[in-house]
């Protein structure tokens, strides 16, 4: 009796225990560092003086400057120009992904030989690192040696593609190796989707004698949509945070014309040392993904739930 | 009446040809890359600066790949080619995926059979970190480990794929775990099966899909991340990500697109493979997080 009293008390604590190392980090370093990072954005104290562990006169004293940051960030040109390369890239990306997706998820649902194989085509670009897909695509739509130059040598002499060295056109290919890269994930969620859907409501359309269309555009397209608002999600998630992709295939360029925030964040952070605009720019993209991603948690928690 | 059968059995196949024409076609689109890649980097440079684009090599060349592997200078350190950025990168993709997994596993489990007061709010806390960008925290943990003097070191690296990668792995596990049957873990803790007991003997033999997942998802996101390489390392700890992109924007000398395919493929090679090998795992780990269920 006392042995069992004795290993309820440790079964008590133990769950509890074996949880704070990760209730810890959970408390530090995402909520604790996005507490300091929104710190960062609101003052003017020198980052080192507030971190620093070793000095034991640490000054909280440090002045509250308000909003003054977000207003010098949103006065910044290549600030706003980086927010309009996201808009159009994000816009874009999704939609087209979504498209492409969608399509290529209804031609393989219908009963496709070799479909896994399609399917494995369809997604494999997905494992890859988008630094190795910049540099694939930053070869292939290079005018000098790529997809220009096959086309002229080919004997279409006038066949002109640089959007990649044309400050209004190289955000486009962005968009082109993004949707390259990720709308075959996207295929597979929709796919999943599709394979999830009750089929006897299908049938029994079909047997009111509802055409493969409609059936498409009446109920099965409709009864996915927590699929799109999935994909959407995972997919605005994608562009707002898309960095590697950007550095690997323009680095930016070219000048600024492809800078999004995530590289404006990373370079007058780590290589100009305006700790503040890095921190108020932080600030702005997790305030984009916290307003994309707030609606979708409540009603997937609400959702699960019912 | 039969000419109308047949006219639509006609429109019936014409339909399946074009269906299979655009799904290969589309096949292509996604293929031409990687096979302009592989092609790419057994050829030369004298064949590639008179040549095509798009064109099988005269003779294959295994050159590009030596280059890329340990002979093209990277920046401005000693040893030369991918080859110390690659085996960076496997020494800190190991100790990462195994630490973040374990610690998946445990944390799923408690969540799952050891809920006390105050468990499902802290895992709706730890959901958000699963879409956190991290922009938002760079700052403050780039001074952090310089406070522990791990910047620009791989334990640096590996504590920080832990940190942010614990989000992912504990999410897999919980929602696997909850749809266990509960029966199992309540009848053997009315025989008196303790906390760790029941882990190792019941819940440990049926995790093998889930783990199998956890493990794909961690490789395939930290053999591929560049935010966390680029900030927080120097050129003695930095992954193969970082060192390819530095290898392919050196400005010195000719560009070498052989050397770059070559490279290419060498930083991609470990998640195609992991993809090959065990894609039916990397797609669920993909839509554990969009499809529920």
């Amino acid at each position: 009796m006392t042995k069992s009293n004795r290993s309820k008390g440790i079964d008590y604590w133990l769950p509890k225990l074996v949880l704070s190392p990760t209730i810890a980090i959970t408390t530090v370093f995402i909520y604790g560092f996005i507490f300091l990072t929104a710190a960062l954005s609101v003052t003017d104290e020198p980052l080192m003086t507030i971190f620093s562990l070793t000095n034991p006169n640490i000054d909280f004293t440090f002045d509250f400057v308000g909003l003054d940051h977000y207003v010098k960030l949103f006065e910044n040109d290549r600030w706003n120009g980086a927010l309009l390369n996201l808009g159009i890239f994000g816009v874009l990306f999704i939609g087209i992904c979504m498209i492409v997706g969608l399509i290529f998820a209804i031609l393989l649902d219908q009963n496709i030989r070799a479909e896994g194989a399609l399917r494995t085509i369809y997604l494999y670009p997905m494992a890859l690192s988008f630094i190795v897909t910049g540099t694939v695509w930053k070869w292939i739509l290079n005018p000098t040696v790529g997809i220009e130059k096959f086309m002229q040598d080919i004997g279409f002499t006038s066949f002109t593609f640089d959007w990649i060295v044309d400050p209004q056109m190289a955000i486009y290919t962005v968009v082109i190796a993004g949707i390259w890269q990720s709308s075959g994930f996207v295929m597979a969620i929709f796919l999943a989707g599709l394979r999830g859907i009750d089929t006897s409501i299908i049938k029994a359309a079909q047997l009111d004698g509802a055409s493969l269309f409609s059936v498409y555009t009446r109920i099965i397209i409709p009864s996915m949509r927590p699929v799109f608002f999935s994909a959407f999600v995972m997919l605005a998630h994608i562009a707002i945070k898309s960095f590697d992709l950007i550095m690997a295939l323009t680095g930016g360029g070219p000048g600024n014309a492809t800078d999004v925030p995530a590289i404006f964040m990373y370079q007058f952070s780590f290589t100009r040392s305006q700790y503040d605009m890095g921190a108020t720019s932080a600030m702005i993209m997790l305030m984009g993904v916290a307003a994309i991603l707030i609606p979708y948690l409540y009603s997937e928690l609400r959702g699960e739930k019912q | 009446m039969s000419i109308k059968v047949q006219d639509t059995r006609y429109k019936d196949i014409t339909a399946r040809s074009i269906l299979y024409a655009v799904l290969v076609i589309a096949a292509i689109y996604y293929l031409a890359p990687l096979f302009l890649m592989i092609i790419t980097s057994f050829r030369s440079m004298d064949e590639i600066r008179v040549g095509q684009l798009i064109e099988w090599p005269k003779s294959f060349s295994l050159d590009a790949w030596a280059a890329a592997w340990n002979q093209v200078q990277i920046g401005a350190r000693e040893e030369l080619g991918l080859k110390p950025y690659f085996i960076n990168s496997i020494k800190m993709v190991i100790p990462s995926v195994a630490i973040s997994t374990l610690l998946g596993a445990l944390n799923g489990y408690v969540l799952s059979f050891w809920k006390f007061r105050g468990s499902e709010i802290f895992f709706a806390l730890l959901l958000a970190g699963c879409f956190l960008p991290f922009q938002a925290i760079l700052l403050p943990h780039s001074i952090v480990l310089g406070k522990l003097q791990l910047t620009g070191t791989v334990s640096g690296l590996v504590m920080t794929h832990v940190i942010y990668g614990v989000a992912f792995t504990t999410l897999f596990f919980r929602n696997y775990y909850v749809n266990l049957p509960g029966e199992l873990i309540k009848a053997a803790k009315l025989d008196g099966a303790g906390f760790w007991m029941i882990f190792y003997r019941i819940i440990l033999p049926l995790s093998t899909p889930i783990i199998v997942v956890s493990v794909i998802w961690q490789f395939t996101q930290i053999w591929n991340d560049f935010l966390f390489g680029v900030v927080f390392s120097d050129p003695d700890s930095q992954p193969v990500t970082v060192g390819l992109n530095n290898m392919v924007n050196s400005t010195t000398g000719e560009k070498r697109y052989n050397v770059d395919m070559a490279g290419a493929i060498i930083a991609a090679l470990p998640t195609v493979i992991v993809y090959v090998v065990a894609g039916k795992y990397f797609v669920r780990g993909l839509t554990a997080g969009s499809v529920k269920g």
